[in-house]
This record gives C-alpha cells, sequence and structure tokens, in this order.
C-alpha cells in the first residue's frame, strides 16, 4: 500500500488522499508542497524541477518505506511533480493514515525532511523580469561504503 | 595493474555518466559515454571528468549514484554502468 511517484501531470490532492485510510485508522494527514511567490527576497513567478527520474522514484519508494516502519502503517502515498510549475501549484503531496495522530504527523514530516536531503530532484527559480536561477541545495547523504 | 590483462593491452569498460542541473551546465550535456580502464572506482571517474574543460569547476567530491542508488566514490565500476553526478538537492 506504500506508494511512491513522480509524475509530470498536476498533482490532485484528492486523488492522493484517497490511497491512504481505512477502518482501523483514527488519523488522516495529507501535506502539500506548493508554489510559493517568493524566495530570499526576490519575486518568483514559476518554478522548472528537473529530477534524475528513474532514481527520484526509487529513492521516493525507499524514503516511503521507512516512513511506514517508522509510523508504523503501511498506508502512506507521496508524490513529487517535476517539470513547469506556476505559483500555487503543488510540487508534492504525502498523504499519512495511522490508527492515532501522532503517528501520522511523525511518518509525513520524516517523508518530506528526507525529500529534501536526498531526493534527486533540482529546482529552478523563474524571477519577475526574465532571469533564472538554480536554488541552492542540500548536499546529499552518501553511504560510506557501497551498498549501504 | 588495474585494467592490464595478459599481452600487455589495457583493457576498458565503458560508463554511461549523467549530469543535472549545474553540473549539466558545467558538461554541456545531459550524458557522455567514458571509457575507463578495468577495475576504475567512481573517484576515478571523477578525477578524468574534472580534466574536461569546464568540468574542472566540479568539486572533487560530488555526491554521486551508481545505477540509481547513492554511492561512495570507492565504489568499483563495472563496464556499462550508469553513474550520475548530483548537485545538492532541493526537491520538495
Amino acid at each position: 500500500m506504500v506508494r511512491a511517484l513522480v509524475t509530470r501531470e498536476r498533482i490532485d490532492p484528492a486523488d492522493v488522499l484517497a490511497r491512504v485510510g481505512g477502518d482501523g485508522d483514527g488519523a488522516v494527514l495529507l501535506f502539500l508542497g506548493t508554489v510559493r511567490n517568493h524566495n530570499e527576497g526576490a519575486p518568483v513567478e514559476g518554478l522548472t524541477y528537473e529530477a534524475y527520474e528513474s532514481m527520484a522514484e526509487r529513492e521516493l519508494e525507499r524514503i516511503a518505506a521507512e516512513a511506514a516502519e517508522r509510523a508504523g502503517t503501511e498506508r502512506i502515498a507521496v508524490i513529487h511533480r517535476v517539470g513547469e510549475l506556476a505559483i500555487g501549484d503543488i510540487s508534492v503531496a504525502i498523504a499519512v493514515s495511522t490508527p492515532h495522530r501522532a503517528e501520522a504527523f511523525d511518518g509525513s514530516r520524516y517523508v518530506i525532511e528526507e525529500i529534501k536531503k536526498r531526493l534527486p530532484v533540482w529546482k529552478r527559480e523563474h524571477y519577475v523580469g526574465g532571469a533564472s536561477g538554480w536554488v541552492e541545495g542540500a548536499i546529499p547523504p552518501v553511504p560510506e561504503v557501497a551498498g549501504e | 595493474m588495474n585494467g592490464r590483462v595478459p599481452g600487455g593491452y589495457v583493457e576498458h569498460m565503458r560508463i554511461r555518466t549523467l549530469f543535472f542541473a549545474t553540473y549539466r551546465d558545467l558538461a554541456g550535456a545531459e550524458a557522455l559515454d567514458i571509457d575507463l580502464p578495468t577495475g576504475a572506482t567512481a573517484g576515478d571517474l571523477v578525477a578524468r571528468l574534472r580534466q574536461r574543460g569546464r568540468l574542472a569547476a566540479l568539486p572533487s567530491e560530488p555526491a554521486l549514484a551508481v545505477n540509481e542508488e547513492y554511492a561512495p566514490l570507492s565504489t568499483g565500476l563495472s563496464d556499462g554502468d550508469e553513474v550520475a553526478l548530483l548537485p545538492p538537492v532541493a526537491g520538495g
């Protein structure tokens, strides 16, 4: 039931929510990351997300599986969009359902924080006025020994 | 020595190398096929890349993935491997 997807299509939050939930769950949590119109003081009119798509989907699956183990639920869905996004568009959606709320918050938070640390995705900001630039990112943690 | 086979010639392997975001700007390409002697590591690939024009600006120890998994520079490569050079990430 853990689902992870990288997509070029618009994200429908209702569709992501529909992938989780169940009669035994008392908490259903949806997190949406959206494109805002400013960054570090500069007005932004859009973003381009680039991904190493095949690896990003595998990494997203690994992150979701880790979160599922932490939260003790199989009901996690995460979708990350790539391509050209406008202000207000959803870039990432995470849905988690658990019997009690604490685990849902913990699982959702883990997924978004790990995405920020290690998902092979890059973001180019398009500023009002025509200039653009790559957003400074986070150096992903790399295992010291192959296969770990 | 690495890459030496009986007869004295050097056996090579071909590594599909992928570049993203700022690193693609440096490489001027999304992908390059790089030939390395058998036994070379991911670190050897990086050192070779840093000898190519603007790729000299590549960090000496960039994050990278071998066949879609994060891997250290000490990782031994095999013919046909796909190595992706990964600038600091900015998803979410």
